[in-house]
């Protein structure tokens, strides 16, 4: 098992370097760069800029730069944020995009889970219908929508909670985000253990298990649920990579100090440095949770073995 | 005597029970909302107008804006012009302090200065002392930064030379690229004086915290001259992008003020806030630009027959709901002195102008049969979508097949930038300080930013004879002579709308002036 995480692992690396490559290129390829902006700059000052940023110089030496300067861990200085390199920005943000993403997914998840149990044990009766209208709703209402609807609701009408602002990390300021970024996860996750479980239950080892007289309990939790489970396993990894690289919509509605912004806004402005620093935390996230997704497929299906 | 001291103790406690309990000693904390947060806090790096309303509360410049925008001593207490106009000598504040308590030097602003046009700093303001001696060769690498030609007569004494007179002079030192850095602290800490709790200034308050886009807290500074009058203890500036989330966060008491608006709910905001909504004039112009040496552009009657046939008053009130100002000149209205000078259609109504137009385009051979194709480009925003799709359908019962090409901000202005091919180009220009130059160099022969390319010798002679004008008055009227010639007959820039200031301002904030540059320092500033 070691010495397969430790092969995905080097095996990530040249998949890495592709991303970057590709990415810086892509990027380059974009019209305007960094420096173009409604109050246009003179050209000696532009210049003067370009020079600091290492701009003027050959596109093959730059990208040289950048990978040697990556391999020391170096992102670089944002171009429109000067005051912070590329590090700090990810240092600030990520964190707290990691928190509401985590505690949406978890949320989800357990919530889902159980509905979607519930759902599948009590299938085409009112209990199973309540669960699918609201997957659906869930799933089908933007977050554009929930988040403003949210607000008015319970920081406007209710005052229960604050409009926006991430209040030092303080709880309440935490409800409305991790709840809109929650709510198409539940529902998702919901219907597809719905589905799983389904089937799950109408499999040959469970009816031998019934056949054997164990409990209800022993049967769904004990044997079905842990067949069920793969599906949702393989959709929450991916998922997981989303949700804790934050989401530019509820960061900016919530005025929540995440890095789910910049992956937009920092190719908007051509900040070349921060968006190759959110393509390798994007890449990296995504790199580690198919291989954790891998690893848990083998915890949960004992046909599965990495040797 | 144990008894008395308890007993002191005891009433000690209670007054100071009582003067909490009253808010005596109550923290007057302000939430000041920011469209966007700073690109810098460093003053020489400084981009945008986000920053301006922050540097402003932090640092002080040889000379600040009050509340009304007006030109007052600052950082110099006094200065004194030579008989040619040339030199100025500034008197600084006596005992004016750095936020470490060191005091505010002359040689600091020789550092600051130098370090402006410096071209390792690479500062986007470098242009701001321009008028200085050597200044623009230091910029452009020809000249060591030491030869800028400012001095430290003496620790309270700084002067500085200018190539000519140069009366809006003052007005440029209010503006933030102009404000002192310390010296002691950047030689210790390098790149990293910005951060909060490294970063030290002269102005009515200091750096507490800076987390990016949630908020930059500043606190009122001991060691200000003026503290006594700063009636703010802390000051939080909010970035606030989602404008209808500021606009509930007002709602709520989370925000006292906002400096943007969701103005396509302009109407139902009207309704709730009632007069904390501040609408007014700004020192900003909206224009469309031709691309003058392309045909057919390149005729002047075609361009201004264009511009004559689109409804201003249609583009202010029905897609900026008012919050624009339909404009016929490209210097705004609001500089003491100046005399706009309009296009000689502006006072005709709209129905006589499509008349003229359409005449103008049948001269020229436009009409059903040879219709004038025209693409309009502009950077993404749903506002600069809805102008340029109002224009298209106005154009339309002339003949004129308007197309529309979006583009990103980076895009648009890149090509505009590079003078790739286009017809006509969205653009817009607020100014950094308050001169009729400001808006009419953009259409000088060879100026960066003069998209439409335009040249015309009479204007830069104009131009010119009013840099090197003997009085104010003489200038102003040759700068009036120039915006004659070139916006208003030869259309080098179509004016299509000024700007105007869009606060949400609580009722509770005392001292917010109105004023044409849109400044509001929080010293001035009192909350209930």
């Amino acid at each position: 098992m070691l010495r397969y995480v430790l092969r995905r692992f080097l095996t990530a690396i040249p998949t890495l370097f592709v991303i970057v490559t590709i990415s810086f290129f892509l990027m380059r390829v974009a019209p305007g760069g960094p420096f173009n902006q409604e109050k246009g700059l003179n050209p000696v000052i532009k210049a003067n800029l370009e020079r600091v940023f290492h701009l003027d110089q050959p596109l093959w030496k730059q990208y040289l730069l950048y990978l040697n300067n990556l391999l020391h861990g170096d992102f670089g200085p944002s171009y429109n944020l000067p005051d912070f390199t590329v590090a700090e920005l990810f240092a600030d943000g990520l964190p707290i995009s990691i928190q509401l993403g985590g505690s949406a997914l978890t949320l989800a998840l357990l919530l889902g889970g159980l509905l979607g149990i519930i759902a599948a044990l009590y299938q085409n009766k009112p209990a199973d219908y309540a669960v699918i209208a609201t997957a659906t709703a869930g799933s089908t209402i933007p977050a554009f929508v929930i988040a403003p609807l949210f607000q008015l609701f319970f920081a406007l009408t209710l005052k229960w909670v604050p409009v926006g602002g991430w209040g030092d990390g303080a709880l309440i300021n935490k409800v409305g985000p991790v709840l809109t970024l929650m709510l198409p996860q539940l529902a998702i996750v919901a219907r597809l253990m719905r589905g799983s479980m389904i089937e799950s239950l109408r499999s040959h080892h469970i009816r031998t298990a019934r056949a054997l007289g164990l409990s209800d309990y022993s049967v769904v939790v004990k044997h079905a649920l842990r067949g069920a489970l793969l599906p949702i396993i393989s959709y929450a990894g991916p998922a997981a990579a989303g949700l804790l690289t934050g989401s530019i919509i509820v960061e900016s509605i919530f005025s929540i100090p995440g890095v789910g912004r910049y992956f937009v806004e920092a190719a908007l402005n051509r900040d070349y440095t921060l968006v190759m620093g959110t393509v390798v935390v994007i890449a990296l996230f995504t790199i580690v949770f198919n291989l954790v997704v891998d690893i848990l497929y083998a915890v949960v299906d004992p046909r599965v073995r990495y040797d | 005597m144990v008894f008395q001291v308890k007993f002191r103790s005891w009433l000690a406690g209670c007054s100071l029970l009582a003067m909490t309990a009253t808010g005596a000693f109550a923290e007057v904390v302000y939430n000041r909302g920011n469209s966007a947060d700073p690109e810098s806090l460093d003053p020489h790096k400084t981009a945008t107008t986000y920053e301006a309303h922050i540097l402003r509360d932090l640092f002080m410049g040889l000379m600040i804006q009050d509340a009304k925008a007006q030109v007052q001593p600052g950082a110099a207490e006094s200065y004194t012009v030579s008989a040619d106009g040339k030199t100025y000598s500034f008197k600084l504040r006596k005992g004016a302090l750095w936020s470490d308590g060191a005091p505010v030097t002359a040689d600091d602003f020789v550092f600051s200065w130098r370090r402006l046009v410096d071209p390792a700093t690479a500062s986007e303001y470098a242009y701001m002392l321009a008028p200085v001696v050597n200044a623009e060769d230091i910029t452009a690498g020809k000249m060591k930064p030491d030869q800028l030609a400012v001095k430290a007569i003496d620790p309270g004494t700084f002067e500085v030379t200018l190539k000519a007179p140069t009366p809006y002079f003052l007005e440029m030192l209010t503006h933030q690229s102009t404000y002192p850095v310390s010296k002691a602290s950047i030689d210790k800490l390098g790149a990293d004086f910005v951060k909060p709790g490294n970063l030290v200034s002269n102005g009515a308050f200091v750096l507490k915290e800076f987390v990016p886009n949630d908020h930059i807290k500043l606190a009122k500074s001991d060691t200000f001259y003026d503290a006594a009058n700063v009636k703010i203890d802390t000051v939080n500036f909010i970035p606030t992008e989602d404008r209808s989330t500021a606009m509930k966060r007002f709602e709520a008491g989370e925000l006292d003020s906002n400096d943007d608006l969701p103005t396509e709910q302009l109407a139902d905001l009207k309704a709730k806030f009632g007069d904390q909504i501040r609408i007014g004039p700004y020192l900003g112009a909206y224009y469309y630009a031709f691309k003058t040496d392309k045909k057919p552009w390149d005729n002047v009657k075609l361009r201004a027959a264009i511009s004559e046939a689109i409804d201003r008053d249609y583009l202010a009130e029905k897609v900026w709901q008012n919050t624009m100002i339909p404009a016929y000149s490209f210097v705004p209205p609001g500089i003491a002195g100046y005399e706009t000078r309009v296009t000689d259609y502006a006072g005709k109504s709209q129905l006589d102008r499509e008349d003229e137009a359409r005449k103008v385009l049948a001269e020229l051979g436009y009409g059903p049969e040879t219709p004038l194709k025209m693409e309009i480009r502009f950077n993404t925003s749903e506002n600069h979508k809805n102008t340029a799709v109002a224009i298209q359908e106005q154009l339309k019962p002339l003949g004129i097949e308007v197309s529309l090409v979006n583009t990103d901000t980076k895009t648009h202005y890149g090509l505009l930038e590079q003078h790739g091919d286009f017809d006509i180009a969205r653009a817009g220009w607020i100014a950094d300080y308050k001169d009729p130059e400001n808006f009419l160099a953009l259409c000088k022969t060879g100026t960066g930013n003069n998209y439409a390319l335009y040249s015309n010798k009479d204007y830069d002679d104009l131009m010119a004879r009013a840099a090197a004008a003997a009085t104010p008055e003489e200038r102003m009227k040759l700068l009036s002579d120039a915006e004659a010639i070139g916006v208003a007959r030869d259309h080098c820039v179509v004016p299509l709308l000024y700007y105007s200031y869009h606060n949400l301002v609580s009722n509770k904030l005392k001292g917010w002036e109105d004023n044409v540059m849109d400044v509001h320092p929080t010293r001035f500033l009192s909350k209930e």
